[in-house]
């Protein structure tokens, strides 16, 4: 069973804000969870090698597939110039084009 | 004859003949979404007025005589997690309820080049995280068959949106079952394609290793217009690959040979088709399983060779899942900070736990301490009950002392996954299987147990972790219930399981 601090300390480091009503539903709720996860434990991966791209192994022979890079410049890929324009105007709280943020020094 | 009933090569051909207009066809479907959507819920925002300009311009070119791609004019809907240049985009999420696309999607350029009418943006569980759409910050979509049941999620506004004739066609995301579940709860047909084989870029981002886009339509003729289409490699995702490749070189033969080999009906004579029997355990509804042994039998008695196979690690691949995708989620998310759109709205809280004395930037009386402060309250203002309990699931299986005994253990049995398709398939052309467990649950009956939701995708997250495609097709009803087959295909056959899928209807 995950403990209701360690909740709090997940949750904090991740940035989500609780309620208290919830660390103790989120508590019962990641234990079921993590305990679904034990079923893991059961399985031999001894000889396993971990995979993140599910393609690369089972097709290595079939498909091309190859590191991708390029040069770091400015592309615009078809995009309006004033693609930066659009994205300042989301922004709720700006000044002289920048994104204000609020003081991270006391 | 009622326009909505029509698929795309149907809407093509009347276009081409010009029994209707593009402006016709759309007024109607605006209409009916009009009137039918104030009951399903399957739309988020419906752009009534670029839909009508887009409509008016491919009609100009059929004026003219021009010869028409067979997308242009067919009237879709985007799932709400796909951008569309100036069209509002939200995951169905709070966080992002103000958030108006810069650019679009591949897809969505790649559409637009063939001249498609996008009527709108559909619902979907937030962030594409559930299999129910009531995950949705702005309410749940409901099941057109049945409005009391859930059409099944994430891309659950976009499937009940195609079987309730409010679109043509639409696309959707698949990270553990997203376009197929929603697809057999509503009887419609849907296509996860092959890791890869379709651009991700202008998608936003839930479990990058698993995600996926694909058509939901009426037919699965449909669905490989569409996928043909939208997929090929696009230079804005490195992970996406162009299996269309020169049919001369010798790693290309075998699979321009296997796309072809099932056009023929005669052909599904020489298929072999795999039943893994993990799929057919406690715990699936009996009647469920009745309508997927019928439709199996169907292709024996076309010719194919059924042969009972083993996938040992299926009991696995849930667990796996929810311990991958919540992982990558909460990297993914961590990018929501309510800084660079969004921002937190202004007033008292209720709920805060220290006493309502946050607020945002212009109201001058409430004040948020610093931006640790922002960040919480942003998020948890901004994110659902379903999408922070990812994230920190995510943050948990990924922290130092829990990294490997969870994720890394998960990304090991993964492997273990991955080759026991690769093992089946030496055997066998295809496999068959449900796409659900379950027929269409009410509304509410499992939102309240996160646990038992996840075990409605038991039988659709192993195609994600080993990047397989796999066509969800309708092939029965329990009552008014539809139940969906799941083909799954080796990498890069999606032509082959649409052709198999396409002959079902044919027999």
């Amino acid at each position: 069973m995950i403990s209701k601090k360690e909740v709090e300390h997940i949750a904090k480091l991740a940035r989500i804000g609780l309620t208290s009503g919830e660390i103790e539903k989120f508590q019962k709720e990641l234990s079921s969870i993590l305990d679904y996860f034990e079923k893991l434990e059961e399985v031999d991966v001894s000889e396993a090698e971990p995979i993140s791209h599910p393609i690369t192994r089972a097709t290595a022979s079939s498909t091309e597939l190859e590191n991708v890079t390029r040069k770091d410049e400015v592309r615009l890929n078809g995009a309006s110039v004033d693609e930066a324009e659009k994205l300042l105007d989301l922004v709720p709280d700006k000044k002289n084009g920048y994104v204000k943020v609020r003081a991270i020094l006391k | 004859m009622n326009l909505t009933d029509l698929t795309i090569t149907q809407v093509h051909q009347g276009l081409a003949k010009k029994e209707f207009s593009v402006l016709e066809l759309c007024r109607v479907y605006l209409e009916r979404i009009k009137n039918r959507d104030k009951e399903i819920s399957a739309f988020l925002t419906v752009n009534e007025d670029l839909a009508l300009s887009q409509a008016k311009k491919i009609d100009d070119l059929i004026y003219v005589g021009k010869k028409i791609p067979v997308l242009a004019g067919v009237p879709c809907a985007i799932k709400d997690n796909i951008l569309v240049e100036e069209i509002r985009c939200t995951a169905a999420s709070k966080i992002l309820e103000n958030y108006i696309a810069s650019y679009d999607a591949t897809v969505i350029k790649r559409l637009k080049e063939q001249g498609a009418v996008f009527l709108g943006k559909t619902n979907m569980d937030e962030f594409a995280m559930g299999s129910s759409t009531e995950n949705s910050a702005f309410g749940p979509t409901k099941n057109p068959r049945d409005l009391s049941r859930v059409p099944g999620g994430s891309s659950g506004g976009s499937a009940a949106a195609v079987a309730g004739n409010l679109c043509c066609y639409a696309l959707g995301s698949d990270t553990g079952g997203s376009i197929r579940l929603p697809a057999s709860f509503c009887g419609a047909v849907g296509l996860k394609p092959t890791y890869g084989a379709v651009s991700r870029y202008g998608l936003i981002a839930f479990a990058s290793s698993l995600d996926q886009i694909g058509p939901i339509t009426k037919t699965a003729e449909d669905a490989k217009i569409v996928f043909d289409v939208i997929s090929g490699k696009d230079k804005m995702d490195s992970t996406s690959v162009n299996p269309k490749s020169d049919p001369s070189t010798s790693s290309g033969s075998s699979r321009a040979k296997s796309r072809d080999e099932i056009r023929n009906p005669k052909q599904i004579q020489n298929l072999r088709i795999g039943v893994p029997r993990e799929y057919f355990v406690k715990g699936i509804d009996p009647e469920v399983e009745k309508v997927i042994k019928g439709a199996i039998k169907k292709y024996e008695e076309m010719g194919a060779k059924i042969e009972e196979v083993s996938l040992p690690h299926t009991e696995y691949a849930l667990s796996c899942y929810y311990i991958i995708a919540p992982s990558e989620a909460s990297a993914n998310l961590a990018r929501y900070d309510a800084i660079r759109y969004g921002g937190i709205p202004e007033g008292p809280r209720p709920f805060c736990e220290k006493g309502g004395a946050y607020g945002a930037g212009k109201n001058k009386k409430l004040k948020i301490k610093d931006l640790f402060d922002y960040y919480l309250i942003a998020r948890e203002e901004g994110f659902g009950a379903e999408v922070r309990r990812r994230i920190i699931i995510g943050a948990y299986t990924l922290s130092a002392g829990y990294y490997e005994a969870y994720y890394l253990k998960a990304q090991k049995v993964r492997t273990l996954i991955s080759d026991d398709f690769e093992k089946v398939f030496r055997k066998v052309d295809v496999l068959m299987t449900p796409v659900s467990p379950f027929l269409p649950f009410k509304i509410g009956e499992k939102i309240e147990d996160p646990l038992s939701m996840y075990l409605v995708d038991v039988y659709t997250v192993s195609v994600n972790l080993a990047g397989l495609p796999a066509l969800s097709l309708p092939v029965g009803k329990v009552g008014e219930l539809p139940v969906g087959l799941q083909i799954i295909g080796k990498p890069f056959e999606e032509q082959k399981i649409l052709n198999i899928g396409k002959h079902f209807k044919e027999m």
